[in-house]
């Protein structure tokens, strides 16, 4: 098993090259004037327009209406990820609670209620989650970006498998220590469950933010556009222009997918830990 | 089921509630109303709809378009799921074999895993494109005049490339975590037993990571019929009209820019029953591996 293997080597990094090259590139390119990568095409060194560039993209006001700036793009990215992370997160551990700690005389049936959602992603029921949205009077707003989406119970499969994994001795020696339910969950369930409450933020931000279908649909109003929604404007914008502002595209591309990637990166273990244990 | 429970009367519904209401709200009410308007043609204005039956599915599957885009949905699935899986494990085996960076190759391979399908898109049209794009150029080098978003087979080939590049990291982590989960003391006796490496994978390796791979088919599938949405979206340009697409693509299209909400409803209903099947069969998985862990 020690040998060197050089062939695994070279074969790993091709894969590792295929998987970073394109990004790399996205990014050089980035940091050049629309005019050099019109000529030249993408590029594979660092240009000196990276601040002007990213600032422009940040802070210069863009778009159809010219009223959205990539910073308000940023800002409703991280109000999706962050609160639908956070929703999901608080919805289904109580109802995993719920589910497993209670004597609850129709369990079984308020479980697959919640499991059948499962079954069906929301993009075949698109239309009518439209309609309900529009007719509640959500659309364009943040609620209406984010509570429609929590409505699977991915969360709450994985809270209350988890749930059923904690010893049992443990709400027994809660329970002779006179604590209630509310006690029990608060001071006990939660702090045991940190690791898996982080691993399941990890995985569900980055679900939030890579939102596309459903923020394209509901929302029309500049004012709430996301980074990944906002990719449909420079894609039309694009077409449209004699030179298409190439480097702003790649900066808008980058910027969209950097803090999900730094945080998958970064949080590695957890974000594994979450994915392979929860079954998506 | 735990034997020391609490019982409250009013708690746990209490706890229940939020989720339920959401549920119902945004999952059992827009399933009901689409399986209902799949029966009736609907006004575009509005004003009313008339009750058709089984008409609208009777179109649906009736007519060559859809079935030609049908056509194209199981092949793009099947060749997504087949190269993106395969990809992986070669990499997987590859980086779990390795003694020195190990680590490193994880990271390095994973991460596309954050990047959104639309995001990936958009990088992956700039690579293919007509006037900038190295793959244009190096496609050129073997006499191939790709044009991508305007040649119906270019296009469907950029699609593939970039949905595949999305998701070998996700099977990759799988892959890895299930093979690195094999204990060590079964390794050694295989590797006693069978000095073929090659041998050794397929009689050994391979069948232990069966429910992993199996677990991946479903969500692969999963993935290439209904996640690829936003590169779809991305990569057609906004212009589907010869370019190829998705059924769920089409159930979209037909959805809100024709406004044929009876046929759009129909090819929903369709589309549930088909991955209430992928679903059921990964559910059976699932309890499978429940009991084994």
């Amino acid at each position: 098993m020690s040998r060197v293997r050089p062939f695994d080597h070279l074969l790993l990094i091709l894969g590792a090259f295929f998987m970073i090259a394109p990004v790399v590139m996205a990014f050089l390119t980035s940091t050049h004037s629309s005019i050099e990568i019109h000529q030249n095409g993408l590029m594979l060194s660092m240009g000196d327009e990276l601040v002007a560039t990213y600032t422009k993209v940040l802070t210069h006001q863009g778009g159809f209406t010219g009223q959205v700036t990539g910073t308000t793009m940023l800002m409703n990215s991280l109000i999706l990820g962050v609160g639908f992370a956070v929703g999901k997160i608080a919805l289904s551990m109580i109802a995993a609670y719920a589910l497993v700690y209670f004597r609850l005389p129709l369990a079984s049936l308020f479980f697959w209620i919640i499991f059948t959602t499962l079954l069906l992603p929301l993009e075949v029921r698109i239309l009518p989650s439209y309609e309900v949205v529009q007719g509640l009077g959500m659309l364009n707003s943040y609620s209406g970006l984010i509570v429609p989406l929590l409505a699977s119970a991915t969360g709450t499969f994985y809270f209350r498998q988890f749930f059923r994994s904690v010893p049992e001795e443990l709400v027994e020696a809660a329970r002779i220590d006179g604590a209630g339910p509310v006690r029990f969950f608060l001071d006990i369930l939660v702090p045991i469950s940190r690791t898996m409450i982080a691993a399941i933020f990890i995985i569900m931000f980055v679900y939030g933010w890579n939102q596309y279908l459903w923020p394209t649909l509901m929302t029309n109003d500049e004012a709430y556009f996301t980074l990944v929604r906002g990719i449909k404007t420079i894609l039309l914008s694009w077409i449209g222009s004699q030179i298409p502002d190439y480097n702003e595209a790649f900066a808008l591309t980058i910027l969209a997918m950097l803090p999900p990637v730094l945080i998958v990166v970064v949080f590695q273990s957890w974000f594994i830990k979450g994915l392979t244990e929860s079954d998506k | 089921m735990k034997r020391a429970q609490f019982s409250s009367p009013l708690l746990p519904y209490l706890l229940l509630a939020p989720q339920l209401v959401i549920i119902f709200i945004f999952f059992y009410w827009p399933s009901a109303q689409a399986i209902q308007s799949s029966f009736y043609i609907e006004d575009p204005f509005g004003f009313g709809a008339t009750f058709v039956g089984l008409e609208n599915y009777a179109m649906v599957l009736g007519s060559a378009e859809y079935l030609r885009i049908a056509r194209f949905t199981v092949f793009y699935t099947l060749i997504v799921t087949f190269l993106s899986l395969t990809i992986a494990l070669v990499l997987a085996v590859k980086a779990d074999a390795v003694l020195t960076g190990a680590s490193t190759y994880r990271t390095l391979l994973m991460w596309v895993y954050a990047i959104a399908p639309p995001v990936a898109g958009l990088i992956g049209i700039m690579f293919f494109d007509q006037h900038i794009g190295p793959l244009v150029d190096l496609a050129a080098v073997f006499g191939w005049d790709m044009r991508v978003g305007v040649n119906y087979y270019d296009t469907a080939f950029a699609m593939v490339v970039i949905a595949v590049w999305k998701q070998i990291p996700y099977n990759f982590i799988f892959f890895l975590s299930g093979l690195q989960a094999i204990p060590k003391h079964l390794r050694e006796a295989a590797a006693i037993d069978c000095r073929s490496e090659l041998r050794r994978f397929w009689t050994v390796t391979l069948p232990l990571l069966a429910p992993t791979a199996f677990f991946l088919l479903i969500i692969n599938m999963t993935y290439a019929l209904f996640d690829t949405f936003g590169i779809i979206d991305i990569v057609t340009r906004n212009e589907p009209a010869n370019n190829p697409v998705t059924l769920v693509y089409k159930v979209y299209l037909d959805g809100f820019r024709s406004n044929d909400l009876g046929s759009s409803s129909a090819q929903s209903v369709i589309l549930m029953v088909v991955v209430l099947l992928l679903t059921m069969a990964q559910f059976r998985f699932i309890e499978r591996r429940v009991h084994y862990g």
